[in-house]
């Protein structure tokens, strides 16, 4: 179920401000690709492009390709709400659904793509939230509100949201940076199960973070504030954090950075 | 505020140095004299209030004790005459409210949703200024910008219907407002989460922005009506008032608390004005039910817990 992802030559606006210019990159299937850069580089824009959230944002417009599995996301007749359907994604900060339970919470993609059957949501719900690691500390309260959890909880429900709709790919944005080390441990050993079935791509400030979860890492990187954000290069993990091709990579995560 | 507060802390030893004492009793003294001053206002806030509240309890409340006052009407009952109820002008102010409720609640709430979810550029902006406009217009000009148009260039009569489409119009930009700010209040963050399952932009609406916002849109619904409820100039204008029950709408007149209390207070006589006081009262009563539902609502939905 896991499919590749591929950009070319992406450019990203916000209105008439171009934020990332030029963006080509490949995205392996079933595994964890990383992007990091300082503030601003437009990480996270990149990452909202590819299941086209960017464009909910007032003035937000994408030029380029993101094909997944060689069908162009951007092409005039795909539906952004199918490419969302395909493509999950969790966000910085977890946002649990309040009016909703636990159970509703990650029944409530399915629920709200027209899925009625109860037996079908109750399996879904329970597969979910076992593949989010969180089965065991919430399966006796279900019934509770989900903004009743800690705050890693309620990501790893958010986790289990997103992979209760049976996603290709699982766009992960700073997951961990409102949580403390327990769960950022958690949420990251859940990363390395999920992998198995999805493609993981996953936004973080942390580089320890990008060097223990991710095969793949992307370094972006802006020459000044007001201009645009670049991928600088993309490689695998070991070789980004041990002997990258360019400088400012091997600046940036050596700490000399600016 | 925490900036302020740790550059305020790490500047603050060197002065305190100098002079620690008196900048202290300074401090001090400034809150105490805040403190009163806030306490003044509130006082000569809250006096006409209780004194209000006094009149018409110490005026009105016997007549409110009586099983007649909420079953009776005041027909056959002249102003020198004691007896009689309310019920007539209790069954208008509703009847007329409830339609009201009806009429602005889904076109106050839908164009909220467009205003918030999906207004944007010139035609939002317009709709915007044109609910403003509403809010400043005076009660006596939306009734009488209804009779122009329902008696004098439709040909209906002065009626109980007629009413509640003035009212409507008063409750509608009290309504949109509130429920814009409430709809405001919904993180962006949940929208997005919503959207990111794949969830179409109306059925994230429509199942996670508005019951998130329900109590409060809710809230503001009663208020708005609270606020209405007690508007006098569409009835004198539109309902004439009359002694006996009519529960018809769309025909005859009809009889509403405030047109009691100011057809009673015409009659300058001791059980007239026992009436007015009373009526008063009633429905006091009636709003303040109503600000207590919405309050009730927004406490025990609470979705911001």
């Amino acid at each position: 179920m896991a499919q590749r992802i591929d950009c070319k030559d992406v450019n990203i606006y916000y209105g008439s401000f171009k934020a990332v210019e030029d963006v080509s990159m490949i995205i392996e299937a079933r595994s964890v690709t990383a992007f990091i850069g300082p503030s601003g580089c437009g990480k996270s824009t990149v990452l909202r492009t590819l299941n086209r959230m960017h464009e909910v944002i007032p003035g937000g417009r994408v030029e380029g390709t993101v094909e997944l599995n060689g069908r162009n996301l951007y092409d005039s007749g795909v539906d952004p709400v199918v490419v969302r359907r395909t493509i999950g994604m969790v966000f910085q900060r977890p946002n649990p659904f309040p009016t909703m339970s636990i159970f509703d919470n990650v029944a409530a993609g399915l629920r709200l793509n027209g899925e009625r059957n109860k037996k079908r949501l109750t399996e879904s719900v329970e597969k979910s939230l076992r593949g989010a690691n969180l089965w065991g500390e919430v399966k006796d309260r279900l019934a509770k509100p989900g903004a009743g959890l800690s705050g890693g909880q309620q990501q790893r429900l958010c986790i289990a949201r997103a992979i209760a709709v049976e996603p290709q790919v699982l766009l992960m944005d700073e997951p961990c940076s409102a949580l403390d080390p327990i769960s950022t441990l958690a949420i990251e050993d859940l990363i390395q199960e999920l992998k198995e079935n999805y493609t993981i791509v996953i936004v973080t400030h942390n580089m320890q973070q990008a060097a223990r979860v991710s095969d793949r890492t992307g370094f972006f990187n802006l020459q000044a504030t007001g201009k645009p954000g670049h991928l600088i290069e993309m490689d695998d993990t070991t070789k980004i954090f041990s002997n990258p091709n360019e400088k400012a990579t091997e600046d940036y995560i050596s700490g000399r950075f600016g | 505020m925490s900036t302020i507060a740790s550059t305020d802390s790490s500047s603050r030893p060197l002065s305190r140095g100098g002079g620690p004492q008196g900048l202290a009793t300074r401090r001090v003294l400034t809150n105490q004299i805040v403190t009163v001053l806030v306490w003044l206002a509130f006082l000569i806030a809250v006096i006409p209030l209780a004194w209000i509240l006094w009149t018409v309890l110490s005026k009105g409340l016997h007549l409110l004790l009586s099983v007649d006052w909420w079953t009776k009407s005041q027909a056959g009952i002249t102003p020198r005459k004691e007896g009689g109820g309310a019920y007539h002008a209790i069954v208008g102010t509703l009847l007329m409210s409830f339609v009201t409720l009806i009429i602005s609640t889904p076109l106050a709430v839908f164009t909220a949703i467009y205003l918030v979810e999906y207004g944007r550029g010139r035609f939002a902006r317009l709709v915007s200024f044109m609910v403003d406009i509403l809010t400043g217009v005076p009660s006596i000009v939306a009734a009488l910008f209804l009779y122009a148009v329902w008696i004098t260039t439709l040909g209906q009569e002065r009626e109980g219907f007629s009413v509640s489409l003035a009212l409507v119009l008063l409750m509608l930009p009290v309504v949109v407002r509130s429920t814009e700010e409430m709809l405001k209040l919904v993180p962006n963050e949940l929208r997005e989460a919503s959207y990111a399952l794949g969830v179409p932009k109306w059925k994230t609406i429509a199942r996670i922005v508005l019951p998130t916002a329900a109590s409060g849109i809710i809230t503001g619904i009663l208020l708005g009506l609270a606020r209405v409820m007690g508007e006098t100039a569409p009835l004198i204008i539109l309902a004439p008032y009359t002694t006996f029950i009519n529960f018809n709408l769309f025909s005859g007149p009809m009889a509403a608390l405030p047109t009691m209390i100011y057809t009673n207070f015409g009659n300058d006589v001791e059980p007239a004005i026992e009436r007015m006081w009373a009526s008063a009262l009633t429905l006091i009563l009636i709003v303040l039910l109503l600000n207590l539902a919405g309050r009730f609502v927004a406490r025990f939905s609470a979705v911001s817990r």
